[in-house]
């Protein structure tokens, strides 16, 4: 039992290897089954979509062909740089938000829960609900959109676009330190979908109004589709290198902007 | 009065010898609303101390500065005697705070079970959740708990790290009677096991209950500091309730009674000296029954205290 001389011993507490790849296992797994339980999220970000990509790519458009390639498959590129999206921005920026502005945040980090831990749990959460997504638009695909794909073309798709999950993770984490709680869902939408809409994920980029075209270049969104599209042979062919810089440095800024408000909180909200 | 609050801290530091965690000349502000105002507080190892104060003193403040929520305007903070953000420090701490929103949709077990996970040596799942009283509620989701149930949540989150220093910001708000009993019991059982507690509360009777020494806190000042008993010996007086026929003005007449008021069928009266007020009262009223005298309680004290300190002020201008 301790002590009061217990209390006041200055012995370093070590805490080994495993005790933190544990926390980080944890966190992450907690923070999946947190948001898997939140009907909210789950609705939001998986069943949009897959009911885009029901509607317009199996419904309405399933013989349709695009630059000599099935509609279908193209719309897996596109919805699922969407969906990517979605999950991403609420899987960081609506709970962060919240766990600033309401004090939960406070309580985790007055525990000795190493900080990082936090945000690569929201990280991972996105990657995984992006995987799960593009996974259900392929199978949909494959089951009644006639979409036939190489295995190995379809993983690739699948790895490019969870990767692609990362800047838009960093992006709701900045949203998440700049936006209150009640807001940043709005928030998220109000650039979410425009962003969405002006990439070409809803209607494909050659069928965009040419300002729109011309916006579309600047956007983190039309290089991480123009990279799925590639994977299956479609896009518009630029160089695979450049899309992969803008995301890149995408994300640093994200980051970098997150970070900003991370410090600001600090010794204000936290330490 | 100021001076007589530094020789009492000063005599505590004697009596009691091991710091755990100190405010010196500590002042913080939230823009133009002044927090606290150089305040000197300390916890020391094995005591239970409570903060005691009306809502907006700047407890929770206190509590913040501590844990390396905030940082103070000018001043300086140590726990474990260093910067109260050290890592380490954070790993031998275990805090309840007041928070608006926790994820609902986590379950009681999965909650305590990722803030054991930071803990290095936490304690087992079962044990906590006997502590905290959750055994049956133990894979209900946050969000279907009731006030008390997220409160013991909270509670069973700050102690299973097994920590040593346990902060517990009002840590019984929302609790039914039974409920904060429980705490109560709960808080002294950690306070036996050799725990450094400081808990925040507007409940003088919980202060008294559980406190090894009390710290008086209003308008970011501490006023008055002690063991309960020597908090309220700072007031003398006592209390009479009993049923009288004469009139609260007969008794205003009485040597002694400082006030009296009808409360429904008898009548309280505040007195400095009750024995002689009693003689008094017996013979002038042969009918009197139901008669009571209890000690000025906390409430009293404590108001008297904050009262007394505007005075003071008043005086220094």
């Amino acid at each position: 039992m301790s002590t009061a001389a217990a209390v006041l011993s200055n012995t370093q507490i070590e805490r080994s290897t495993s005790q933190t790849a544990t926390i980080y296992l944890k966190e992450a797994k907690y923070e999946f089954l947190k948001n898997l339980r939140l009907r909210v999220y789950t609705a939001s970000v998986i069943s949009f979509p897959l009911m885009f990509y029901v509607l317009f790519g199996l419904v309405l458009n399933a013989k349709a062909t695009i630059g000599g390639m099935g509609l279908p498959t193209y719309l897996i590129a596109t919805y699922g740089t969407f969906g990517v999206m979605g999950a991403s921005l609420f899987g960081t920026a609506s709970g962060l938000a919240a766990d600033r502005g309401l004090g939960w945040l406070q309580v985790k980090r007055a525990s000795p829960m190493p900080p990082f831990a936090y945000f690569t749990a929201k990280v991972v959460l996105s990657m995984i609900f992006s995987a799960i997504v593009v996974f259900l638009l392929l199978v949909l695909g494959v089951a009644f959109g006639g979409v036939r794909l190489p295995l190995m073309e379809m993983a690739k798709l699948l790895g490019t676009l969870v990767a692609g999950s990362l800047p838009f993770s960093a992006m709701g984490l900045a949203i998440g330190y700049f936006a209150g709680p009640n807001s940043a869902p709005a928030a998220i939408n109000l650039i979410y979908l425009p962003l969405s809409f002006c990439s070409g994920l809803w209607v494909p980029y050659m069928f965009l109004p040419k300002v729109v075209r011309q916006i579309a270049l600047a956007l983190p969104p039309y290089h991480l589709s123009q990279l799925a599209l590639g994977v299956v042979g479609a896009g518009r062919h630029e160089s695979t290198a450049t899309h992969w810089e803008v995301l890149l440095a995408f994300t640093l800024i994200c980051f970098g902007v997150a970070r900003i408000g991370f410090q600001r909180d600090k010794g204000k909200l936290y330490g | 009065m100021i001076t007589t609050l530094e020789a009492t801290q000063n005599r505590q530091r004697a009596r009691y010898g091991a710091v755990v965690a100190t405010l010196e000349g500590v002042s913080t502000s939230y823009g133009e609303v002044r927090a606290l105002r150089n305040v000197n507080f300390a916890v020391y190892a094995g005591q239970v101390v409570a903060l005691l104060g009306p809502n907006g003193a700047g407890k929770t403040t206190a509590v913040k500065l501590l844990l390396g929520l905030m940082r103070p305007d000018s001043g300086k903070v140590r726990v474990f005697g260093s910067d109260p953000t050290n890592p380490q420090n954070r790993m031998r701490t275990g805090a309840m705070l007041q928070v608006g929103r926790v994820p609902e949709t986590l379950r009681v077990r999965e909650h305590i079970d990722l803030f054991s996970s930071y803990y290095p040596k936490p304690l087992p799942l079962e044990e906590v959740l006997a502590a905290a009283g959750l055994e049956k509620l133990r894979d209900r989701k946050f969000g279907d708990l009731s006030g008390g149930q997220r409160q013991r949540t909270l509670f069973a989150l700050a102690i299973c790290g097994h920590p040593d220093l346990l902060f517990l910001d009002e840590p019984t708000v929302g609790l039914d009677v039974e409920a904060r009993r429980a705490l109560w019991e709960e808080i002294r059982r950690l306070a036996k096991r050799g725990k450094t507690v400081l808990l925040t509360t507007h409940y003088l009777e919980e202060a008294d209950f559980l406190a090894d020494r009390i710290a008086v806190i209003n308008q970011g000042e501490i006023i008055a500091e002690g063991t309960p008993v020597e908090i309220k010996a700072q007031t003398s007086g006592k209390l009479i309730r009993c049923t009288t026929a004469l009139s609260v003005e007969n008794l205003l007449q009485i040597p002694g009674v400082n006030s009296a008021k009808q409360d429904r069928e008898a009548m309280v009266i505040r007195v400095g000296d009750a024995e002689s007020v009693v003689r008094t009262l017996l013979a002038r009223d042969p009918s009197l029954s139901g008669l009571e005298i209890t000690s000025a309680g906390l409430e009293e004290a404590f108001l008297a205290l904050t009262q007394d300190n505007g005075q003071n002020k008043n005086r220094q201008n």
